[in-house]
């Protein structure tokens, strides 16, 4: 199969449905000529003009804002937030009407809209342009958060994310965007809810998302030799989270790591451990640990970052703490 | 362009359901239900001037005193009053409450809880419309104190960049809950805002019926006409407190003579008085509108405390379309 970007992954989903159905829509800061700040919608604006590429002011809220009432009354847009960090000005929009307009009126409107951005660390941008904090959303009932970690998950989703009746929060890696991977040409969808194991083993579960699930498996890998298997699963889906293979497998393993770059309180890792603790505490054979940013602002210093960002080594050790109980 | 005498009488009783409506609602909230409710009561020619302008396809996007609008845009008063005591059988099944009203049959795209957040989604309506090429206009309600907010600010410019026929309706009611314009805004015609973003903005006088009407028209038939967004202030005031429980009308930040003064220029009345020597109307038909309008409202509550509570399971419906 041929190989493409993670980028160009997003940027054919996004092509196909501009293609397909009129109704669909792309608007952001500098997506149209500039291609987006990461290059995913290039080509667009040539293909489809700026009727519906539209490079919109530096005005989140106001964007974001507008894609619901386009949403609302007979659109499907797709919204580009040029940072995760900037999600922050379109709050309002995003927590309080996109989420929730379909339960606060009994049903009778519905927001089937995308809004993407890009999240975390490592590319020397500072503490506004690299955080991970996607599990504000998780915390906004009404959203669906999806985190693709491969080029063909970001387009298979992105194509269930578009079609879609629900708001989709379609979390992207940047440090994902240049990698590459085998995708289809022809158009296929991946389900929400439906995790998947991306590595099989019986020993310990890692459940990892984004980059993690990339640096989990050269670790698998590595531990491999040492006659280790960990089973690495990625849910690809937070919400709706497709629980079943993760309980299953550590029922399997009985050890469980969760792996997510976001902060460790109140992340997504913490909430997966919750749940399994919860609903597996009779197979566990050892504490649950997690694999995370720390409680700390991203720095800039490239020495800082590093330490920061939850690369390889930070998962090595927790598999090697694991091995205390394997 | 002059209203015929039915659109007249159209708008009065328009007027006069918003009024009597909402008359009986602060007793309502003391013995029927208790969430909260923000009356519109003194603003009424505002919802009724401008949606008389509006087709049943055409958008509106409301605040949190709501009730004016989506009455005036054809609301439905037992499935409103049902909504307001929380049943199932409400516009958002008990849901929303009086805050959250939306009809999407009839363009109603949502009364809204955060002041200002409708002013995006009406442009974002407005966008819509222009893309899928109909003649839709989107009405767009919010306060003086909206004015301040970002939305406000981000949402008139994007509809100014690309001329959408969006039509920013401010209701001056002169506070913001209990902040006087003057200490919220170093302006005092909010209309003068459209300046920054190369739109006509003009101030009328909110309480008279005719003049929103004209305005109002006048900006939708030039935003139907594809020429763009228009901002258009109305100076008004509200006769509760800011919301049922704000006591005494708002008396903690509000002088008595001041509501007094303003409530001598009631709308409705103001209104009723010009049809009645115009000779469109006689008292013995107005008395007759107004018992209707009572029946109306008597089975919209009757229709409300006979309808069921929401089931429990309700709670976890409507999170996500399946």
């Amino acid at each position: 199969m041929r190989e493409i970007t993670y980028a160009q992954a997003i940027n054919e989903a996004l092509a196909y449905h501009l293609e397909k159905d009129e109704r669909v829509f792309i608007l952001g800061e500098d997506i149209a000529k500039y291609g987006g700040m990461f290059q995913v919608t290039v080509g667009l604006l040539d293909r489809f003009g700026p009727d519906r590429v539209i490079d919109t002011p530096v005005s989140e809220e106001g964007f974001v804002g507008a894609a619901i009432g386009a949403a609302m009354t007979g659109m499907r847009p797709v919204a580009e937030l040029m940072f995760i960090d900037v999600s922050t000005r379109a709050m309002d929009m995003i927590v309080n009407q996109m989420a929730k307009i379909h339960y606060m009126s009994g049903g009778r409107a519905k927001v089937p809209m995308v809004l993407r951005m890009p999240m975390g660390a490592g590319r020397g941008s500072a503490a506004q342009h690299s955080q991970s904090f996607h599990a504000f959303f998780l915390h906004t009932p009404g959203l669906l958060v999806v985190t693709p970690s491969t080029p063909y998950d970001a387009k298979g989703l992105l194509n269930t994310a578009i079609i879609d009746e629900n708001p989709v929060v379609f979390v992207e890696h940047k440090m994902l965007y240049a990698t590459k991977g085998p995708v289809p040409e022809e158009y296929y969808t991946i389900p929400f809810g439906k995790a998947d194991v991306k590595r099989e083993g019986k020993d310990l579960t890692i459940v990892a998302t984004h980059a993690m699930v990339g640096r989990s498996l050269a670790v698998a890998e590595e531990v491999a030799k040492e006659g280790i298997e960990i089973e690495v699963i990625d849910p690809r889906t937070l919400r709706p989270l497709d629980k079943g293979p993760i309980l299953e497998s550590v029922k399997k393993t009985g050890k469980l790591i969760v792996a997510d770059e976001g902060t460790l309180t109140c992340g997504v890792s913490s909430e997966i451990s919750a749940w399994i603790a919860r609903e597996a505490i009779d197979y566990l054979q050892a504490p649950i640990l997690r694999v995370g940013s720390p409680d700390t602002p991203v720095p800039f210093s490239p020495l800082l970052e590093k330490l920061y960002v939850p690369r390889e080594e930070a998962v090595r050790e927790a598999v090697e703490k694991m091995k205390a109980y394997l | 362009m002059n209203p015929s005498p039915k659109q007249m009488v159209e708008m009065y009783r328009t007027m006069l359901t918003i009024r009597l409506f909402e008359g009986r609602l602060p007793d309502l909230y003391v013995t029927g239900f208790t969430g909260l409710t923000h009356l519109y009561m003194g603003q009424e020619a505002v919802a009724a001037g401008v949606c008389a302008n509006l087709r049943r396809e055409d958008y509106i996007t409301s605040t949190h005193r709501g009730h004016g609008h989506v009455i005036a845009k054809g609301g439905e008063l037992k499935f409103m009053m049902a909504e307001l005591f929380g049943k199932k059988t409400g516009y958002c099944k008990g849901k929303g409450g009086s805050m959250h009203i939306t009809d999407i049959t009839l363009g109603i795209l949502g009364a809204n809880g955060i002041v200002g957040a409708g002013i995006p989604i009406a442009v974002g309506a407005g966008l819509s419309s222009k893309m899928r090429k109909t003649d839709q206009v989107t009405a767009c309600f919010f306060g003086d104190d909206a004015s301040n907010t970002g939305a406000f600010h981000e949402g008139l410019n994007f509809a100014s960049v690309h001329r959408l026929p969006v039509v920013f309706i401010c209701e001056n009611n002169l506070y913001g809950i209990s902040v006087p314009q003057k200490q919220h805004q170093a302006i005092q015609d909010i209309s003068i805002r459209a300046v920054a973003y190369n739109m006509p903005g003009v101030t009328v006088d909110g309480n008279d019926l005719l003049a929103v009407y004209a305005a109002s028209g006048k900006a939708i038939e030039r935003a139907r006409a594809g020429k763009g967004s228009t901002l258009i202030e109305c100076k008004t005031y509200r006769w509760r407190g800011h919301h049922e429980g704000d006591p005494n009308r708002g008396s903690r930040y509000r002088p008595a003579e001041e509501v007094e003064a303003w409530m001598k220029k009631c709308p409705v009345r103001r209104f009723e008085e010009k049809l009645l020597k115009k000779k469109i109307l006689t008292t013995g038909k107005v008395k007759a509108m107004k018992e209707e309008i009572e029946r109306e409202i008597d089975e919209a509550i009757a229709f409300a405390k006979e309808s069921p509570l929401p089931d429990p399971q309700d709670l976890y419906e409507d999170v996500y379309v399946e």
